[in-house]
């Protein structure tokens, strides 16, 4: 019994030196091995990040007082909010957050000193981009925090006493006459409003951006597996002895793919209109033009892994290693601006970023691709850089 | 006679892939309308100097030019005018043989209603037709060969360049493969073929041997063989392993090959003329105490000039680099 375990355990043992003599000697699946793990865990700290900070605030005063610019600071403190807009009416802030440009518009309203000097109370909205439910329940719950922490704090303001400076509101008291006993009246009243996924429904957020992901997934795996493939068969020493020039077999490559690529995106939307009653706001050629671009982003981009990768594992591995991030990073599954600077600028690299904030924006807040002019910018580049990369790669040759 | 125009020349061409020189110095000129064989044995740098002819590899040194065209700077001029096939079975196992060869000539720009005719006209040709929606995965090897041929004179291409198109294939097909080669090669196709099957690379008009990346000897067969004329004696001697045994350790003895009840000897030197020679192999046979039945002088074949040139003689009188007519004692040189 001990003879055939032991003679077992030899054959365990050479199957297992076999196999690790195969993994080093791999290089780039051995580089995977130590970098992926790397990656993976900055990735992760960096991009899961609950608390929501900095988000794209613009701000449409239109008291223009000490006042209203001692609220705005108070904004400001809280650090959720980033003023990033100074706007002098309400339907261009509107405008922006239909584009997307800002996640919430302060809006102030012309009597807002004035009121609160009388003791009449002022009422603030916040008008909040809802696309986002995580985003827009951290930017209510922040809101609600500041109410009650700024309670109490406009007489003290208003009484010139403030914990900010003791001169500071004496030009506005003089304005409207304020008279000290109304002062202690009525409170500030901030009113929320979300748009665009007013029932903070989670489905409606993801289903846009479950777009690009299953793209991503399908049409980079597929591509990238496709050149590969022909080397690993053998077909590759005939393919290249043809006269097909190599620009040709890329483009005749990928074309198939888009029309793979479209009927996904028929599925997708038809069963998160169907399911999840996910709304189409926007109009639908425009998404049809967006996606063109990013399923070609994403199918050059598989080319530029099947020229670089000698075998389908390595393949396997370099598209996981561009899925990663791109899930993680996109805007997908956390708050993009929640995100600190150095993985937002990552993000950018990514197709996928760029077209979940197209079909986000498009779907849900229904803006067209004129709102979007930057990310369809972005996609058209990644499309001509990684087809020029991989032609360029791709060499009619035997090694 | 004016020779014919050269299809390939190449000059010093080698290939080297890290330390290993996979092809070495190669010189070659290969004539319109010939079939031009390299025998050699695997490893021996043939798949390396076909791609280098094909265009699909860069030389490391040396210079090549196929149909006038100088490679590998000019070889998308030169992919519509050659017909490749590669050494390991290159067209898709998920495509229907009529589908495999209406993709090559797609991809080779036929068009149209010439497609379908010339697709259909191969079929025919190479007796595809009532295998043409079967796939090359459910094919014998034979068959597979015989597609790959027939994709890759889809285009009629006016050289034909096959590596090893023959491998694993069984003796009649591979006869059927050849008749196919002098069709081809009759229609004014000229067609390079590497093997290492001596039946084959007898065939051969001319013939480039290459051992260790080397042009070992060039010539037309016969000629190789001929210059072993006098070294090849056939021996019937008793018990026959041990006259194996007893010939492997004759000095004299430059290869022993056993052919079922007698043995193959190829002779380092020509010691004086035939009936001495055999006098002395008898001799040395009896003296060993082996009963021998005959022995006679035979045909030297491919497989001797093979072992000769292994060993590092220079054997053709007719292309030497000296050009000088070799004969008699200078057959061979002693080895280092």
């Amino acid at each position: 019994m001990t003879e055939r375990l032991r003679r077992s355990w030899r054959r365990v043992s050479a199957v297992a030196k076999k196999e690790l003599r195969q993994l080093v000697r791999d290089r780039l699946s051995m580089g995977f091995v130590v970098a992926v793990p790397l990656i993976q865990l900055t990735l992760f700290g960096y991009a899961i990040n609950q608390d929501i900070r900095h988000v794209a605030t613009a701000v449409v005063d239109q008291s223009n007082t000490e006042m209203s610019r001692y609220l705005i600071g108070q904004l400001e403190a809280t650090q959720t909010f980033d003023v990033e807009r100074w706007l002098s009416d309400d339907e261009q802030g509107r405008r922006l957050l239909r584009q997307g440009a800002v996640d919430v518009v302060v809006v102030i309203p012309p009597d807002f000193a004035r009121r609160t000097y009388r003791g009449r109370g002022a009422r603030v909205s916040f008008l909040i981009d809802a696309t986002d439910p995580t985003l827009a329940k951290a930017v209510t719950a922040s809101v609600n925090g500041l109410e009650d922490h700024l309670e109490g704090r406009q007489q003290t303001f208003a009484a010139g006493i403030s914990d900010v400076g003791a001169s500071r509101g004496s030009r506005d008291r003089q304005r409207f006459e304020a008279e000290p006993e109304l002062v202690h009246g009525r409170q500030w009243e901030f009113s929320t409003l979300t748009y665009y996924n007013p029932e903070l429904r989670t489905p409606v957020f993801v289903v846009p951006a479950l777009l690009g992901v299953i793209l991503t997934t399908t049409m980079l795996m597929m591509t990238a597996l496709s050149i590969v493939r022909e080397r690993e068969r053998g077909t590759f020493e005939f393919l290249i002895g043809t006269p097909i020039h190599r620009f040709e077999l890329m483009i005749g490559k990928i074309s198939p793919y888009v029309v793979i690529g479209f009927l996904q995106i028929v599925i997708v939307l038809g069963a998160g209109l169907a399911l999840f009653r996910v709304p189409v706001r926007g109009p639908l050629p425009d998404l049809a033009v967006a996606s063109v671009l990013f399923i070609a982003a994403n199918l050059a981009l598989g080319l530029v892994i099947s020229s670089i990768a000698s075998n389908q594992l390595q393949a396997t591995q370099m598209s996981f290693f561009i899925f990663l991030p791109s899930v993680l990073l996109s805007g997908f599954m956390f708050p993009f601006g929640a995100m600190p600077k150095p993985a937002q600028w990552l993000g950018e690299l990514l197709p996928l970023t760029h077209y979940v904030r197209i079909s986000r924006g498009i779907l849900l807040r229904g803006a067209g691709l004129d709102a979007h002019l930057f990310e369809v910018a972005a996609l058209l580049l990644f499309v001509v850089a990684f087809l020029a990369i991989a032609t360029r790669l791709f060499k009619k040759e035997m090694g | 006679m004016k020779a014919a125009e050269a299809v390939i020349e190449a000059r010093g061409l080698s290939r080297s892939f890290g330390p290993l020189i996979a092809v070495d110095n190669v010189d070659l000129t290969i004539r319109r309308g010939e079939v031009f064989g390299f025998l050699g044995p695997n490893g021996s740098g043939k798949s390396t100097l076909i791609r280098m002819l094909v265009g699909l590899l860069a030389p490391s040194s040396g210079s090549v030019q196929v149909l006038g065209l100088e490679l590998p700077r000019k070889s998308e001029e030169l992919r519509p005018r050659i017909g490749y096939m590669t050494q390991k079975f290159s067209l898709y196992y998920d495509l229907s043989v009529a589908e495999n060869l209406d993709f090559a000539a797609q991809v080779f720009g036929i068009d149209g209603a010439e497609r379908r005719r010339r697709v259909e006209e191969v079929l025919d040709e190479y007796e595809l037709e009532e295998r043409r929606e079967q796939f090359p995965r459910n094919l014998s090897g034979g068959w597979r060969q015989r597609l790959a041929l027939a994709v890759a004179t889809v285009h009629r291409p006016e050289l034909l360049i096959l590596d090893e198109p023959t491998a694993g294939v069984d003796p009649d097909r591979r006869r059927k493969f050849w008749e196919k080669i002098f069709e081809l090669a009759a229609d004014g196709v000229t067609v390079l073929v590497s093997t290492h099957y001596m039946d084959e690379a007898v065939r051969c008009h001319n013939l480039c041997m290459l051992i260790r990346g080397r042009r070992a000897d060039l010539g037309p067969p016969a000629e190789l063989t001929a210059a072993l004329h006098g070294r090849v004696f056939e021996v019937g001697a008793d018990p026959v392993e041990r006259a194996i045994s007893v010939l492997r350790t004759w000095p004299q003895a430059a290869s022993v090959t056993q052919l079922g009840r007698r043995v193959h000897v190829l002779l380092r030197k020509v010691p004086g003329d035939v009936p001495a020679t055999t006098a002395a192999l008898c001799n040395h046979l009896l003296e060993a105490g082996l009963e021998v039945r005959s022995a006679r002088l035979a045909e030297p074949n491919l497989e001797d000039v093979f072992v000769a040139l292994h060993r590092g003689e220079t054997l053709s009188g007719f292309e030497t680099r000296s050009g000088r007519i070799l004969s008699g004692e200078q057959w061979w040189r002693e080895p280092q």
